[in-house]
């Protein structure tokens, strides 16, 4: 009895699913899903993703001549299918693994999505993209840096930013030129929340490190969304390590910058690791009390009148924010997405797959810093790279390193308040 | 001792000054009415809205705003009494916890919609930065609010224990109905409680506001150590929930300093459950 309901429950599924395909060819939309954290703690990326989103499809949708060459930006729709216009399916992850892979289901089984991207943490993007790879559905995916994600043999998982063993590199080299300019870099500290993102970026950090001779002195993992942060600041106040890298969303950020300045605590050096340090709201928060603190970056708004300042003039009107390196790396996936779907001119979620692994999408194509978009066999993009960047004057972050794409040069020691 | 064993444990009383503080409204609630307040972490979490609402008009600090708090939530606090809790309280136990529940999701997405997802925060200096005594750093904001926390929790415990508004107060959650016979009338008494605890809690929020950061969804992250506080003080003592905050801040910071931070968590709630394994009423509760 039991074993035929669940029968008749996979024949309906699996009918639904067969279902989608050949309507959502006829339509003149394709429909795309995203899972993000609208709500919980950390809806304030959420929802910025959402904007950069939304202004992805205002270029897309509409004619937009004055981007030149940038791809999809021209016409109204995509051209590979007659003008088809693009729409968004959003849907809250509320923070949560298992509501992100739920919502994942409902957009796959209900809205009958033709692909996916999100869901910002990578703890979150995991659980989604799981239920995509089983239903055979591409989930491009444009800011989740755990390394794992695109090691679990997945064939529907793209990744287009780059990933926490670029990052620890760029860091490691920073360091490394820092060093022989004459700054103390030898003692490193890593302090790192208890999810999968914060975990995973601490240890490939370390195991970055470690294969270029250099071991972290001092490891401090903490629970995600603390509630007091003072024994870990004491803890470096203690051992005084001449570099803390800093792995943290938005709310512990805001509090670690704010008990550092209670208990008068300056590290020489500090490194955050993108994600609640370039929240717009965090430099809004406690900016003013973080001056110095070096970032991750792929971001650049480059002359006025390039498609990226174009970008970001269209992202700050939408947004009334900043565009940052979280947001911008969101929107070039789902280029990414959209132009391999013009590419393959169906809404077939095998031909989009076909495109996406076909992708090779240039730098002049890019609105990301990225040396180009090409996917290895895991699904990661292998020309993604960064640059580091430092919030010099509290407000906004300037390009430090490296030398060739810098716009002032790294100021030292950090400064704080 | 080290002195920085030493700011370890200032920081931990601060903290738990703040913990009690935070949950001396949430105990007065259950004290009164038999009531769970699922919605207390968001009343908290407007308190905190409201200072920041009066900073960003007037440019004041918690001198103006906490007693606008104070106003604001013991107004909400009434009409959430006669609008929500009067008739939930007749209903079954289920209903008086997912209405509080709804009523917490309800401010939690209002707030969400009328001022977004941003995280808000104000001036570190908005009351007067950071003492230095002999090295030991005390930030002032902190030190206020838990000097806040040992006056309000005075405060309740001497207007319930000397006062004949307290006397007629706990008359009715003795015995609502022995309580009308000789004149006191129940809903007027659980109104002005709840109008209190609300109160109270709406000072929490303005104070904590100084230091942490403001997010629709601050209630939740700050909440789950409330329940704990109340449970660990024992359930409607107010006394207790100064006595268990204070606990669980040191134990907190002792435990993130000596075992690590991601422990911390598992030290105090193992705790908390061997306590209530030997005394389930928890520190002053009645048992």
């Amino acid at each position: 009895m039991r074993f035929k309901r669940v029968l008749r429950l996979l024949c309906a599924a699996s009918m639904s699913v067969a279902l989608v395909g050949a309507a959502s060819a006829q339509d003149k939309t394709v429909k795309i899903g995203a899972v993000f954290p609208l709500s919980g703690n950390a809806a304030s990326a959420g929802i910025h993703a959402k904007f950069a989103i939304e202004t992805a499809l205002d270029i897309i949708n509409n004619p937009h001549p004055e981007f030149g060459n940038f791809p999809l930006a021209n016409n109204a729709g995509l051209a590979g299918l007659g003008g088809a216009k693009v729409e968004v399916v959003f849907a809250d992850n509320q923070g949560s693994p298992a509501t992100g892979q739920n919502q994942a289901l409902r957009l796959i089984t209900e809205e009958k999505v033709v692909a996916l991207t999100g869901s910002y943490q990578s703890g979150i993007t995991l659980t989604a993209s799981a239920i995509a790879e089983k239903y055979g559905i591409p989930f491009v995916n444009g800011e989740s840096v755990a390394a794992n994600l695109t090691e679990r043999g997945f064939k529907w998982f793209f990744r287009v930013t780059p990933v926490a063993t670029d990052f620890a590199r760029i860091y490691f080299d920073f360091l490394k030129e820092m060093k022989a300019a004459g700054v103390k870099t030898d003692n490193v500290a890593l302090v790192h929340d208890n999810t999968e993102y914060g975990t995973s970026v601490a240890s490939v950090i370390t195991s970055v490190f470690k294969e270029n001779g250099q071991s972290i002195a001092l490891d401090i993992p903490y629970a995600v969304n603390a509630t007091d942060v003072q024994s870990q600041i004491l803890q470096l106040k203690e051992k005084q390590p001449d570099v803390v890298i800093m792995i943290a969303y938005a709310s512990d950020a805001i509090l670690y910058q704010k008990t550092m300045q209670s208990l008068d605590y300056k590290p020489p050096m500090m490194i955050a690791d993108d994600s609640g340090f370039s929240d717009p709201s965090f430099i809004k928060a406690v900016g003013k009390i973080s001056q110095g603190v070096f970032n991750r970056s792929s971001w650049n708004v480059g002359p006025a009148g390039s498609p990226t300042a174009i970008i970001a003039d269209m992202y700050k009107k939408r947004s009334g924010d900043e565009m940052d390196d979280t947001a911008g790396r969101q929107m070039q996936a789902f280029f990414v997405l959209c132009e391999a779907i013009d590419r393959a001119g169906s809404t077939d979620p095998a031909k989009i797959q076909a495109a996406l692994k076909a992708t090779d999408l240039k730098p002049d194509q890019l609105m990301m810093g990225y040396k180009g978009v090409k996917f290895d066999d895991k699904g990661q993009n292998i020309l993604a790279s960064g640059l580091i960047i430092q919030l010099q004057d509290g407000e906004n972050y300037v390009a430090v390193w490296p030398k060739a794409n810098a716009e002032k040069d790294p100021v030292l020691p950090y400064k704080g308040w | 001792m080290s002195s920085i064993l030493v700011q370890v444990i200032v920081g931990g009383l601060l903290l738990g000054a703040v913990y009690a503080l935070f949950s001396s409204g949430l105990t007065l609630i259950w004290g009164m009415m038999n009531i769970i307040n699922f919605a207390h972490g968001d009343f908290v979490m407007l308190g905190m809205y409201v200072a920041f609402v009066i900073w960003t008009l007037f440019g004041a600090g918690p001198i103006v705003g906490a007693p606008v708090a104070v106003l604001v939530l013991a107004t909400l606090g009434i009409i959430v009494y006669f609008g929500l809790i009067r008739s939930i309280m007749k209903g079954p136990m289920l209903a008086q916890i997912l209405g509080t529940f709804g009523l917490a999701l309800l401010l939690r997405y209002a707030v969400f919609w009328w001022f977004g997802a941003n995280f808000l925060s104000l001036p570190e200096n908005i009351v007067g930065g950071t003492y230095d005594v002999f090295g030991i750093r005390i930030q002032a904001s902190r030190l206020l609010a838990g000097v806040v926390a040992l006056i309000v929790t005075g405060g309740l415990h001497v207007l319930l224990t000397r006062t004949t508004l307290g006397s007629k107060m706990l008359a009715v959650a003795e015995d609502s109905a022995a309580a009308q016979l000789m004149g006191i009338r129940p809903d007027s008494m659980q109104a002005i409680a709840w109008a209190i605890a609300a109160g109270v809690t709406g000072i929490a929020g303005a104070l904590i506001a100084t230091f942490f950061y403001i997010v629709p969804t601050v209630g939740e992250t700050l909440g789950i150590v409330a329940f704990v506080t109340v449970s660990l003080g024992g359930f409607g003592s107010v006394p207790g929930a100064l006595v268990a905050g204070l606990l669980i801040g040191v134990i907190e910071s002792l435990s993130a300093y000596w075992i690590g931070a991601v422990y911390k968590d598992i030290v105090v709630y193992s705790l908390f459950l061997c306590f209530l394994w030997f005394r389930p009423q928890g520190l002053m509760g009645k048992a």
